[in-house]
């Protein structure tokens, strides 16, 4: 193949294989068991610690670092694992930066946080090396669960549920389990077939039966979930996307970056992906950041995001916009989607300078255009196919307490579910807390 | 720079830095790169008698504590005294002395408690050219076993005996090498001066073992599924000798007898407080096992650094913190300090107050925000909060003046009182 990052148009295998391939393997490499000790005695085993309040699932830092310091990984990964089911994914793909590291104190002391991400991948890829799951079932309760959606809150929600004795039927619309984790990750995160590995692992528990293909309100309605289990959780995510609501947006090569994201992913060769000399993505979150730096890392030319407010409002981390711009990304911000232009496809994307004034945001007037073969929405997902009958509030099923619906018997965590801060590590804690509520719940009806 | 040329028992070298006699000081080869990276002089491995030499276990001879990073913090040992032919040692002897004239040449020696055999290897290595002879009564594995090297250190009159031919046979400056392993310095350190010493060095080796293997159950190092005890050193037993050194440095009988400090001198902070304590010169051995010879010029710029910005000398340095090292009863009572946060320099680990709430004495409240601040009136301190903080100077102890009241006793602070007059000792009572 003879392409170049210079080629005209959107074409696959602007880079040579191998340099593809080395573009998407680990961004962060795993620490060796040297670089885990070394690593492992920074930590000051602080009283209290203030990482442990920042990690959204409260998982015991000081405790499971101070584990792989004297040697016994295993011991940390169920420390981890007994918080957040899926800290393997989390130990990958949190934000760290803005959680446990940026509330450990070494960052207050030398601006250097002890690598706690980086560790807990230790841990938990240790322990699942060797295939073992550390948790087993109570006795069975007799009570059977349909948890929707295989994604971060579903998983973690039914494997503490199956861990507590009951039965646990999931649903999913996709063809495979694991939700983001499996379709909205970026490819260099979460290198090989982690996702799905992560799932096998946790199924190990038992008592948990996937059904892939199945999406609520499709293939199976709430009615028939209510009517066959004692419980029910939703974690479905949100599958709508928000339009730019641009004159232009339909034509062609203009698409959702979520869409692009999950299929990179599940692309086994990066050399048959097309990808144009010029990339604009539209939007200021992780989202925006993963599809522009795996754009730049396939090999387009240019490729720029371009956010409407200022840098500080980009929901991206610092740590992110710099990971961007560090690959060649240049991000734009204070300028909006005006119209999108081409014959067919998109050729350029007009945009509109911003300023924050008293009314919100207002476009000054003055006006730029970027090139574009490829245009990616990263605009914010939204909830699609809420059930009928359950409240929502700003777009989201509104809940209370652990999850609770303001239907009985229905709880729902996750995207889908009011609060949070979308992230993988609040879903799963919010998926766990559902299942713990639910088990009381349940227990409590029995008596 | 300040000069650092070291004149201990008459002993001339460029500065108070010697290798101990150790793996360090086995050979030709090595003394010469010691020397070369400026390390001020040598005590040689130790020599036994003429004959067929002593044999060295063939498996691991070492074991080790670490600190954080694997930092080598403790270091024990199972190896023996030279295992190289006595001639051989003697003849290098001869030439590296002759090669470096201003440097310090001592000669360790280990050989049966009996007088012809001291008075045999002092004729041996008469015309060696070395400078002195230190009697190496500290070791305590392996030759112990023997009736050598600690099993004589812990015997009072055999450390005077011998000490006493070694003067009578040689005109070499004698040192006498004491072991910690004892339930007392004092007793050794009086024997060997009673032999007519012209001084101890101290501290030799702790008896220790530093693991055990959890795999083959045995100790560490382990020869073939067993381990037998060896001689500690390195950082960790630093507090150990300073404390010994300090106890000969002023003790009546002792006071005058110069003392080669040994024993976790890593820096030139760790010569310096040596010598503050008492000691004359210093020997060094883990720490250059541990880093290489290099360190010495570390060692040798920090020490003169250090006496330039005090405007003092070497020989002003030595013993100036021997009047302070008093018995406890003589420590004031009427010194009243309290702990003080510097909220500036608080990371909010939160290990002070973990200390203080879990192990000591409740004296530091954590607000809600992570604010760490000392209660004055149940503050006794006992400095453990510093201690366990990770920011250096980010707690200190604060005098409280006199006059002021003390909130956890309520007792106005007042001057200088001790032990043996306080009220509380029913000997101050006996006495009056």
């Amino acid at each position: 193949m003879s392409n170049s990052p210079l080629t005209p148009g959107v074409v696959p295998g602007r880079l040579p294989a191998d340099v593809l391939a080395g573009n998407f393997t680990d961004h962060e490499p795993p620490l060796d068991g040297h670089e885990a000790r070394v690593a492992a005695d920074r930590c000051y085993f602080c009283h209290d610690a203030p990482c442990i309040t920042a990690c959204p699932t409260s998982i015991d830092i000081p405790l499971f670092i101070r584990q792989i310091a004297t040697g016994t990984p295993d011991a940390a990964a169920r420390t981890i694992l007994s918080q957040n089911i899926l800290g393997g994914m989390c130990a990958r793909v949190c934000p760290t930066e803005t959680l446990c590291e940026e509330a450990c104190v070494r960052e207050a002391a030398e601006g250097k946080p002890v690598e706690i991400g980086r560790l807990q991948r230790f841990a938990t890829d240790t322990l699942m090396a060797k295939g073992v799951h550390p948790f087993a079932r109570a006795a069975a309760t007799g009570k059977r669960v349909a948890v929707v959606g295989a994604g971060p809150a579903g998983l973690a929600c039914a494997h503490r549920l199956a861990m507590k004795g009951h039965d646990v039927v999931m649903f999913d619309a996709r063809p495979k389990a694991g939700g983001l984790n499996e379709y909205g990750i970026a490819q260099y995160k979460a290198v090989g077939d982690f996702a799905q590995d992560e799932v096998d692992w946790l199924l190990q528990i038992g008592g948990i039966t996937v059904k892939t293909r199945m999406a609520l309100g499709r293939d199976v309605s709430l009615a028939q979930l209510q009517a066959e289990y004692d419980a029910v959780f939703l974690g479905m995510g949100l599958a709508g996307v928000n339009a730019l609501r641009a004159p232009g947006e339909e034509r062609v090569n203009v698409r959702n970056a979520v869409d692009f994201i999950a299929e990179l992913r599940q692309a086994k060769d990066k050399s048959m992906l097309p990808v144009g000399r010029d990339v604009v993505v539209i939007g200021g979150g992780m989202t925006a950041v993963d599809a522009a730096v795996q754009s730049k890392l396939l090999g387009a030319e240019n490729v720029t995001i371009v956010y409407r407010r200022d840098q500080a409002k980009m929901s991206a981390s610092g740590y992110e916009q710099e990971h961007a711009t560090s690959a060649g990304v240049r991000i734009i911000c204070n300028a909006a989607p005006v119209a999108v232009h081409g014959n067919g496809a998109v050729a350029e994307v007009e945009f509109a300078y911003t300023a924050e004034g008293p009314d919100g945001l207002k476009t000054t007037g003055e006006t730029f255009r970027l090139k574009a073969d490829q245009l990616y929405k990263a605009i914010g997902q939204t909830l699609t196919g809420a059930p009928e009958g359950i409240a929502l509030t700003g777009g989201k099923i509104a809940v209370t307490g652990a999850g609770r619906t303001s239907v009985a018997g229905i709880w729902a965590g996750g995207d889908c579910a009011s609060g949070g801060d979308d992230l993988t590590v609040t879903a799963v804690a919010e998926g766990r807390d559902a299942a713990e509520d639910i088990h009381a719940a349940l227990m409590a009806a029995r008596t | 720079m300040a000069d650092l040329t070291s004149h201990f028992i008459g002993i001339k070298s460029p500065n108070p830095f010697w290798l101990a006699s150790a793996p360090p000081t086995d050979k030709e080869y090595n003394v010469r790169r010691a020397f070369e990276a400026g390390w001020g002089g040598v005590v040689w491995k130790t020599l036994g008698s003429e004959g067929p030499p002593i044999v060295n276990v063939n498996g691991p001879r070492y074991g080790a504590i670490w600190g954080a990073d694997r930092r080598l913090l403790g270091l024990n040992n199972i190896e023996l005294i030279t295992d190289r032919p006595l001639e051989v040692n003697l003849a290098e002897i001869r030439r590296v002395k002759k090669d470096y004239p201003d440097r310090a040449m001592i000669i360790s020696l280990m050989v049966p408690c009996d007088e012809e055999s001291w008075k045999d290897i002092l004729y041996r290595i008469e015309d060696t050219g070395a400078d002195g002879v230190e009697l190496n009564f500290g070791c305590p594995h392996g030759m112990a076993e023997r009736g050598m090297g600690s099993a004589v250190g812990q015997v009072p009159e055999y450390i005077e005996m011998v000490t006493a031919w070694v003067k009578h046979y040689s005109k070499m400056p004698c040192i006498v090498k004491l072991t910690p392993n004892v339930t007392s310095i004092l007793p050794p350190a009086m024997a060997a001066k009673r032999g007519g010493a012209d001084a101890v060095s101290l501290i030799n080796t702790v008896k220790s073992v530093t693991n055990v293997d959890l795999d083959n159950f045995s100790p560490f190092p382990m020869i073939d599924g067993k381990g037998s005890h060896g001689g500690y050193c390195g950082p960790a037993v630093k507090p150990i000798a300073l404390n010994m050194v300090g106890e000969i440095a002023r003790h009546d009988v002792t006071r005058g007898l110069p003392i080669s400090g040994i024993g976790g001198v890593t820096t030139w902070r760790d010569a310096a407080e040596f010598l503050a304590m008492g000691a004359g010169n210093v020997q060094v051995c883990t720490a250059a096992m541990t880093y290489g010879f290099k360190i010495v010029q570390e060692m040798i710029s920090g020490l003169s650094q250090y006496l330039d910005e005090k405007h003092m000398t070497l020989d002003q340095l030595v013993g100036r913190a021997v009047p302070n090292f008093v018995e406890w009863q003589d420590l004031n009572l009427n010194y009243v300090t309290k702990a003080h946060i510097d909220q500036d320099a608080c990371i909010s680990c939160g290990r002070c107050y973990a200390a203080c709430e879990d192990t000591s004495h409740q004296a530091i409240d954590m607000s809600p925000e992570r604010v760490f601040t000392v209660k004055a009136d149940e503050c006794v301190a006992c400095n453990l909060c510093v201690n366990v903080c990770p920011v250096d100077n980010c707690i200190t102890m604060v005098e409280m003046p006199k006059g002021a009241t003390d909130p956890r006793t309520g007792k106005v602070v007042g001057d200088y009182a001790n032990w043996t007059t306080h009220p509380n000792n029913p000997s101050a009572q006996a006495a009056e």
